[in-house]
């Protein structure tokens, strides 16, 4: 048995810029989950609802930044969704607020004013988009540009797979 | 179904997730996945082969079904294939799956290695990044094992490109913060510093990450990244807009790279190069110039990425804490932001102040903000804001504005969100405490604190106050007087108990006047008696058989309240107790007696106020709280040295607890008496383990100490005065332990060292299962008592383990055994048969009396045991000589059964008084 790291502990203690980035809509319901922190299936469940909860419980006018445990929630909503991310007490919260600018405008290029149900029926790509912009918790490109150029790539590698299929599939009829 | 559909769209997903969204309750959720889940687990398992598009699909599905918050259970073997397929997409849902769904101790780590070693080892660019994403953001340890050593050649290599350097930089970032131990540092190191001049500003700001941290754990392996961020940031700071191009975000450049390259300058001390410190300087000048400037956009997005390019060069130039300039510009530009129209900014302000007020330059300017500040506490909306606004308050509070401040942070109590009272409350009562100038004031204030607070004031507060009150004399009457008057309201208990405990010590005091005599004040005491909580009734009880002390004109009516079935035979035990203890005291002792026993409280030793710690556990440290120190002065200004205060502990920490503490025994973790008394500023000395030490008198090798996480097993050997011990400390679990270290300690220091002890150090990290050995040399100087305890800490799981194991070193370890005839031993007995040569002992034996272990017990305690040479054989004798350094001990001894009593009678001759005693002492408690 492997024994897994107290929850505060292992969020705490681990010295990573972004702890999680989390997605959910006004009714509560996640959208997209992004870990950088090592816990268990149980103790995410258990922060999403609680954070959920707490998010959703402020007033509009609110300050965007709320100490949560020892950790600093930065978030923003956007139209029916809210984007948050856990950072540390010392770590910049308006650059912070702008990581999230950022990844709407990313998701918003790649769908074309992006809403909810882009983001539902499309998740892989959210998470694609995410992982080209963070990785393990840190801001790898800023560039608008670049990050889509990597995205758009591996779509045209896609497509490429797709017409192959395609000429497969019309074989097959010809039988 | 959205209007847009990128990429390939995979249908049959499409429509699942149309479905799901359709579904009316959550019953037919459930029931529309588990008929997907079968679908899903009959394709995996059927006979025909699936082509990759479908497992992508299938494993999308689950996925989503996983995201949806069911628990998936299969379909990992499915994804790790899709990592060796050649489409790229197949391989990015595989990848995907794994980076979410599975766990770091999955049995599947040694496929997803192979299918990432493959990808690292393909040379197509897209492939290593899909890798080195899954390193980065799983970050588990098989991955680190397997990968940490090849990233780094990756990332310093020349032909890599771009976007794989940025991706290898994290990766190694995550790999060096999760595991370490595992990251080789070695000439890499070196290259990597020259990224931060890279062209592509997206490998410099993920760079920037690496170093960062590297720079944070090896700061002079990485000196010359100061001026090559400084460069770097003078280049984007004084660049126009539009140069970085795609890096410029809302017309400021590169604003995520210039925090990051500020943050890496904060590892470091400022400059000491002249040129290189002016042009840092000049590049924060720039920076607090450009908040000054009007906005080039009105996007909120303009001013966020400008100002947190500012925050966090305020927050350098704190940390320089040299610039006297800079910090009061930067004070100037926070108090602008104080009354900023953006909610962030006035918390984001406040919050900087607070660290700004510590700073002796710019004390003063931020105490000029004063009335923005309370004005933010009470119109703030949010309490994260009026939060902050506290925290700052409680921040620039010196002498002269601490009556203003504790009388607004009162008012505001009254209206303030229960989450954050109760550190209001220590917050008062540690300005009120360290400032206070009149004690008059000071008791005010805390009773009303008190008084208002009710529930949220911890027993710390009150339990200070008394402290306070009981040390000085001139505040004593005032706060008997006091406590009498706001008695006659309603109030919380902790007023009510602190009010009992004041009225008992000095009610005296304010007895002279009809008003408040001693009756007046007992009725007023008593009166709400059998509402208050039972430790607040306790402590009345003592308050009252203080008062038949200082008032033996009422004694017969307190007495008769004692006596009251209510009392004596009160449900509660301590209750009961207390009643009947204080009636019989009250009756049988004489006066001088009681008021012996019933003394006034002698002054409370000086420590660390226990607010004070209070509120620094709630905050943890760092915390910027209001030197210690001062404190002490202002208030307490005692003269007791510690070592009073260490000398009236034993004595005195007793009758306190007591008194307050109802919940005996003493040491209950929550109550302030204790706590005073405790030494606060040291931790808690490591318990020693000796359990197993005696098990080693009469032998050499076995198993030390063992728990849950660790097992100590020792082998030792020793010849003439010297002694060497092999350790193996056996990790129990399947983790490892990291920072692992051992050594040896010597338990006195006072005395001159009788034992030399050498230990070689040990391995740092023990992996999980794993065993490693520490040799220890020992050389015996002269005869000793005590033995050497080994210190053992290592972290595991993230939690620091402390053990200390008592080494069983003992002076027979250093015994020679002498063969002699019996005549040769009885005449160096006679020799040796001067009192002080001699110690005996006459003791129960502990185990069955067996002839053969006791005979393999002396031979293991090292003497030569002697047969044939006692004339009564029931008898054991044995003979040798303890090595020291500095002399050789002959000894003999001889141990004397007596079945039928099971007792035995133990004696040893030395020619050294103190060898044969503790000879006696080791080897009397092995029968």
């Amino acid at each position: 048995m492997k024994q897994k790291l107290p929850l505060l502990d292992s969020i705490t203690l681990i010295d990573i810029y972004i702890r999680f980035m989390l997605l959910f809509s006004r009714q509560g319901k996640l959208r997209l989950q992004k870990w950088y922190v090592p816990l268990s299936d149980k103790e995410k469940k258990k922060i999403t609802r609680e954070l959920v909860q707490t998010v959703l419980a402020r007033k509009p006018k609110m300050c965007s930044f709320l100490e949560w445990r020892d950790l600093k929630i930065v978030y923003k909503r956007y139209a029916s969704l809210y984007f948050c991310c856990a950072i540390e007490d010392q770590d910049n919260e308006l650059i912070t607020l702008e990581i999230i600018h950022r990844y709407v405008e990313l998701l918003d290029k790649y769908f074309g004013s992006v809403c909810e149900l882009d983001i539902i029926f499309n998740f892989e790509k959210a998470y694609f988009i995410l992982d080209e912009f963070l990785l393990g918790g840190e801001a790898q490109e800023t560039s608008k540009k670049n990050v889509l150029k990597a995205i758009e790539q591996a779509d045209l590698l896609q497509e490429v797979r797709l017409l192959n299929d395609i000429d497969v599939g019309t074989k097959a009829v010809s039988y | 179904m959205p209007a847009v559909s990128k990429g390939d769209g995979m249908r049959g997903l499409a429509v699942f997730i149309s479905d799901i969204r359709n579904c009316k309750s959550k019953e037919a959720e459930i029931k529309r996945i588990n008929k997907e889940l079968a679908n899903i687990r009959s394709k995996f398992k059927g006979d025909k082969a699936l082509d990759g598009y479908s497992k992508k699909k299938y494993v999308c599905k689950l996925l989503f079904i996983f995201l949806l918050g069911h628990d998936i259970d299969f379909g990992h073997m499915e994804a790790v294939n899709l990592l060796s397929s050649n489409k790229y997409t197949e391989k990015q849902i595989g990848y995907l799956f794994i980076s979410v769904l599975v766990n770091s101790n999955s049995d599947l780590i040694r496929l997803i290695n192979n299918g990432i070693k493959n990808d690292l080892a393909s040379r197509n660019p897209t492939f290593m990044n899909l890798a080195l994403h899954c390193i980065a953001n799983v970050g588990s340890r098989e991955m680190a094992e397997a990968f940490a050593s090849q990233i780094p050649s990756i990332l310093v290599a020349g032909d890599t490109m771009d976007s794989v350097k940025q991706s290898a930089a994290l990766c190694l970032l995550r790999l060096n913060r999760m595991c370490p131990d595992l990251v080789p540092m070695g000439e890499w190191t070196a290259r990597v510093v020259h990224l931060l001049n890279d062209q592509h500003l997206g490998v410099v700001t993920a760079a920037t990450s690496l170093i960062t941290n590297l720079a944070q754990k090896s700061p002079d392996d990485f000196k010359t990244a100061v001026a090559l961020s400084v460069a770097r940031l003078s280049r984007i700071v004084t660049s126009a807009a539009i140069d970085l191009q795609d890096y410029t975000y809302y017309f400021v450049a590169a604003p995520w790279l210039s925090v990051k390259l500020l943050r890496l300058l904060q590892c470091y001390p400022p400059p000491e190069d002249a040129a290189l410190r002016s042009r840092l300087t000049e590049c924060l000048e720039t920076i607090l110039n450009k908040a000054q400037e009007p906005p080039k956009s009105k996007k909120v997005q303009h001013s966020n990425a400008k100002n947190a390019i500012l925050f966090e060069a305020i927050s350098l130039i704190i940390l320089y804490d040299s610039e006297p300039t800079l910090l009061v510009r930067a004070c100037n530009q926070l108090g602008q932001f104080l009354q900023h129209r953006e909610t962030n900014l006035r918390y984001l302000a406040l919050e900087s102040m607070c660290t700004l007020a510590s700073s002796e330059f710019s004390h003063e300017a931020v105490k000029t903000h004063i009335d923005t500040v309370i004005n933010a506490l009470k119109t703030e909306r949010d309490v994260s804001v009026r939060q902050r606004a506290v925290d700052l308050l409680y921040a620039m509070c010196d002498r002269s504005n601490a009556k203003q401040i504790v009388a607004e942070m009162l008012s505001y109590l009254e209206t303030a969100d229960y989450s954050i009272r109760e550190e209001i409350v220590l917050k008062v009562a540690i300005l009120a405490e360290k400032y206070a100038v009149d004690y008059t004031w000071y008791v005010d204030t805390i009773l009303n604190l008190i008084r208002m607070a009710g529930d949220h004031v911890s027993e710390e507060v009150w339990y200070r106050v008394i402290q306070i009150v009981i040390n000085r004399d001139e505040v004593q009457g005032y706060a008997a007087k006091t406590v009498f008057e706001v008695g006659r309201k309603l109030i919380p208990y902790q007023l009510k108990a602190c009010g009992g405990y004041i009225l008992g010590e000095f009610g005296n005091l304010i007895a002279g006047d009809s008003r408040s005599s001693p009756l007046v004040q007992f009725n007023l005491l008593h009166s709400k008696f059998h509402l208050c909580s039972v430790p607040t009734r306790a402590l009345l009880l003592s308050a009252y058989i203080k008062f038949i002390n200082l008032f033996p004109e009422i004694k017969t009516t307190i007495q008769d309240v004692l006596r009251s079935d209510s009392q004596l035979r009160n449900a509660d035990v301590e209750l009961q107790q207390r009643a009947v203890e204080y009636l019989r005291l009250s009756s049988i002792a004489s006066t001088d007696i009681l008021a012996t026993v019933l003394e006034e409280m002698p002054p409370f030793p000086e420590r660390e106020s226990s607010i004070l710690a209070k509120l620094k556990k709630k905050k943890g440290p760092g915390g910027h709280l209001p030197d210690i120190d001062d404190a002490r002065r202002n208030v307490n200004g005692s003269t007791e040295s510690s070592e009073n205060a260490e000398a009236s502990k034993k004595g005195s920490a007793h009758p306190f607890t007591d008194l307050l503490n109802v919940s005996s025994p003493p040491p209950a973790t929550n109550s302030l008496l204790v706590d005073v008394f405790s030494d606060i500023s040291k931790p808690a000395a490591l318990e020693v383990c000796e359990e197993n030490f005696s098990r080693f008198v009469c032998k050499n090798n076995g198993v030390i100490y063992e728990d849950q996480l660790l097992q100590i097993g020792l082998k030792s050997e020793y010849r003439q005065n010297l002694g060497r011990i092999y350790v193996f400390y056996g990790n129990k679990t399947s983790t490892q332990f990291v920072c692992f270290s051992s050594s040896v300690t010597s338990q006195d220091t006072l005395t001159p060292p009788q034992l030399n002890v050498h230990s070689k150090t040990v391995d740092p990290v023990i992996e999980g299962g794993a065993q490693v050995q520490q040799i220890i040399n020992i050389e015996c100087l002269s005869d000793f008592t005590d033995a050497p305890v080994l210190d053992i800490s290592f972290r595991y799981g993230g939690t620091l383990q402390n053990i200390g194991v008592k080494l069983p070193v003992m002076l027979n370890k250093f015994f020679q055994p002498t063969e002699m005839t019996s005549q040769d031993f009885f005449q160096r007995w006679k020799q040796l048969g001067a009192p002080q040569q001699e110690v005996q002992k006459i003791f129960k034996a502990q185990h069955p009396m067996d002839t053969e272990v006791t005979k393999a017990k002396i031979i293991g305690f090292g003497a030569a045991l002697l047969e044939g040479v006692d004339p009564n054989p029931t008898n054991f004798v044995g003979a040798g000589v303890i090595h020291t350094k500095s002399t050789q001990v002959g000894c003999l001894l001889r141990l004397e059964p007596n079945p039928q009593a099971e007792m035995y009678r133990l004696t040893l001759r030395t020619s050294r008084e103190s060898v044969s005693q503790r000879l006696c002492d080791l080897l009397s408690e092995q029968f």
